[in-house]
């Protein structure tokens, strides 16, 4: 098999993301997790560019770096969990459990996709795929009525954030 | 080019190591970050579909995604404040209040 | 008494001819730079220049890859280097300014007017000693600094010079230029964490949250040019605009002078600039997430703090301030000064390509100096009134410039001519509030019985 310069790309993006979704799960403290978190997005928005889906790419970097991640930093910091180390846990078989049941779920999603989805030919696509002009138009049409039931949801979402932290109101 | 089986794979790894934080993480914080792992694989899947049959409506669907991810981080960390609050814990396992006695 | 070796002083006219040869070698050589090789680095320049100067056809040479990375890798370098230079600039410019503004002297020491201050102190703190302070978390303590620097940087691929002078115009430009500095917050937000110190968390915890609530009203804002020009890329957001003052988004549209103030505030604030600097007040928290930081690494958030006010200038003019556009120069004009577009473009474009830098590099120059005026003029405010003055008023307003200016394009594809009316009348409008401004300085300056002297360089 030849390998191509955008399979090397891939695999410049995909080693990181793997490493650093790992990370998140083996790191001592939340801050740890937090910045292995923030890693994994940028390598998998550089996969997602890979993807031709360039608007969902920054939007990627705009809303989990730049807002979520920034929220979880901040409430990790508010709680000053941050240099916590990982307490003794009392359910160590059930973790033990939960560890294998996942990791029996992932190898059979893995084996399920090397055998079905193999082979399967990428679509010729035109420049304008993924831009932001194609994306909008598609949100606009077809998808209009989720696209407003978001933004009802973020309201929600906003009202009920502030409802649920605030000690008084 | 890189074929849309390599995506999927990635994307299998990624939701696999997310739900494996889920089940053996007891710090909600991070278990909220693995829930965001495997969102994300899901919006890779999508975008990797998308890219495989040339339709766009993959790319509205991880759109979607991702302001669900923002709304479900923004009530999530609220509630984790406040569980902070009344428990001084954010252990998920310390949260058993309504659990019956025994 | 020991006798220390006295060095003769060089006289006030060669400390002025050193300071003017290095202003002028230092600017002239990065804004050749970047007018060269922003223009160059696009694969048609590339292709044409291999095949007309090199004598090689750019398609079956083997090098034509090694040129394009190679002229990507020295304009990267020569952005960065920019970055740096316009940031000890500005330093200078805002002590010179605020010396003025308080009746000081200021910088004077270092070359003429002080204007060599700037690289005095960037060797200074690049020798003193990098201290990490023991109960600090080592490895984000010493990343956090690189996390500031890169988001400042990335901002350069996008940010226009000219109108053939940007690195990358990008489709999602301004959308890019957001998105990237997220990643300044990121860096704050850790070295505040990680110095383990209480001012550095109260820092931090402040900036985070100041950062994350204007960014709203400043994305909201945002929309408003992006609207009326159709796109988002920066390039095509100026080319949406005419050269004269009625034509800028500016005064074209009521809403987006609206736009503009929300998005000038909300940039101070993201910037973390007087009247915003809660994060870092001297007189509260030291200097917040700052306080730990020593040598090397405090040098790149310094670096990163005053170069963003350029950045931040370029993103106003770009969006408001008509960019680059030059008087009596239309896109035809462009076009024809361009000529074929495989070959080699010819002197006319270069010299057009100069001009056009210079407008936006003047436009800049304005825009930074009013906020060098701000940040000496305006007393800090409290972290209630920051976020009462976001989310009260200036959300509110950003969503109705928005919708307001969405009404407005409808309007306008009915009457075409109410854009050129409604430029004329706030022009006018705008210029007579500046005679006023100017009136009522002179008038400040003569009942104070002061003068004004600009000769005491």
């Amino acid at each position: 098999m030849n390998v191509t310069a955008e399979q090397v790309i891939f695999l410049a993006f995909a080693v990181p993301l793997v490493a650093a979704a790992i990370g998140v799960v083996v790191a001592r403290s939340p801050m740890y997790a937090a910045m292995s978190l923030v890693g994994a997005f940028f390598c998998l928005a550089g996969v997602y560019v890979l993807l031709t889906a360039h608007l969902i790419a920054f939007l990627q970097i705009l809303v989990y770096a730049g807002a979520v991640m920034v929220l979880f930093l901040f409430v990790i910091m508010l709680l000053s969990l941050g240099g916590e180390g990982q307490q003794l846990d009392r359910l160590k078989q059930l973790q033990w459990l939960g560890f294998v049941l996942g990791g029996g779920g992932l190898m059979a999603l893995l084996a399920w996709i090397s055998r079905e989805v193999a082979g399967a030919e990428m679509a010729a696509v035109g420049p304008d795929f993924g831009t932001i002009k194609a994306v909008g138009r598609a949100l606009f049409t077809t998808y209009l009525l989720p696209f407003e039931a978001t933004s009802l949801l973020l309201t929600v979402a906003i009202v009920g954030a502030v409802v649920v932290a605030k000690e008084k109101i | 080019m890189v074929p849309v089986q390599w995506y999927l794979l990635l994307a299998a790894v990624l939701f696999g190591v997310g739900l494996v934080g889920v089940l053996i993480k007891r710090n909600a914080l991070i278990v909220m970050m693995c829930i965001e792992l495997m969102l994300n694989a899901a919006n890779l899947t999508f975008l990797a579909f998308a890219r495989q049959q040339g339709n766009i409506g993959g790319h509205a669907i991880a759109f979607f995604v991702i302001a669900v991810a923002a709304a479900e981080a923004a009530v999530g960390l609220a509630i984790v404040i406040a569980i902070y609050r009344t428990t001084g814990s954010v252990n998920v396992d310390d949260v058993r209040e309504l659990r019956e006695e025994g | 008494m020991l006798s220390s070796p006295q060095r003769k002083p060089f006289s006030p006219r060669a400390v002025l001819v050193i300071t003017l040869a290095v202003g002028v070698l230092l600017f002239g050589a990065l804004f050749t730079g970047i007018l060269v090789l922003t223009a160059a680095i696009k694969p048609v320049m590339i292709a044409a220049f291999l095949r007309q100067v090199v004598g090689v056809d750019p398609a079956t040479w083997p090098h034509t890859t090694l040129v394009t990375w190679v002229s990507m890798a020295i304009t990267a370098l020569i952005l960065l280097t920019f970055g740096a230079v316009i940031s000890g600039a500005t330093v200078w410019w805002e002590m010179r300014v605020s010396a003025r503004m308080q009746s000081r002297i200021g910088y004077n020491r270092a070359g003429a007017g002080g204007f060599l201050q700037w690289i005095a102190d960037a060797v200074k703190l690049l020798f003193k000693e990098d201290l990490i302070p023991a109960e600090a978390d080592q490895l984000l303590f010493r990343v956090a600094p690189y996390f500031v620097m890169t988001g400042f940087a990335l901002t350069f691929v996008a940010l226009p010079f000219g109108e053939g002078l940007v690195a990358a115009d990008l489709n999602v430009g301004i959308f890019y230029m957001v998105a990237v500095t997220a990643l300044v917050v990121v860096g704050i937000l850790l070295a505040g964490w990680s110095s383990n110190s209480k001012w550095a968390l109260f820092g931090g915890m402040r900036a985070a949250a100041q950062v994350v609530s204007y960014e709203i009203p400043a994305g909201i804002a945002i929309m408003v040019p992006v609207l009326m020009a159709g796109t988002l890329s920066m390039q095509g957001i100026i080319r949406a605009q005419g050269a004269w003052p009625w034509q800028w988004f500016v005064f074209t549209n009521p809403a987006a002078t609206v736009a503009f103030l929300i998005f000038f505030i909300s940039q101070l604030a993201e910037g973390n600039r007087t009247p915003f600097d809660l994060p870092e007040a001297d007189s509260e928290l030291v200097a917040g997430y700052l306080s730990e930081y020593s040598g090397f690494r405090f040098a790149l958030f310094f670096l990163v703090e005053f170069g963003n006010l350029w950045v931040m200038a370029a993103v106003l003019t770009t969006l408001f301030l008509g960019g680059w556009q030059i008087p009596w120069v239309s896109a035809a004009d462009w076009t024809a000064a361009r000529g074929a577009l495989g070959d080699l473009p010819g002197a006319g474009w270069w010299g057009l390509q100069l001009l056009s830098m210079l407008v936006m590099v003047l436009k800049t120059l304005v825009v930074l100096n009013v906020i060098v005026w701000i940040r000496w003029t305006l007393p800090r405010i409290r972290i209630d009134q920051m976020m009462n003055l976001c989310w009260k008023y200036l959300v509110p307003f950003a969503f109705a410039a928005f919708v307001f200016t969405l009404l407005w394009q409808v309007l306008l594809a009915r009457v075409p001519l109410l854009a050129t009316f409604t430029g004329f009348i706030m022009t006018g409008l705008f210029v007579a509030m500046a005679a006023l401004f100017g009136r009522q300085v002179k008038a400040n300056i003569a009942a104070s019985g002061d003068h004004v002297d600009l000769t005491n360089w």
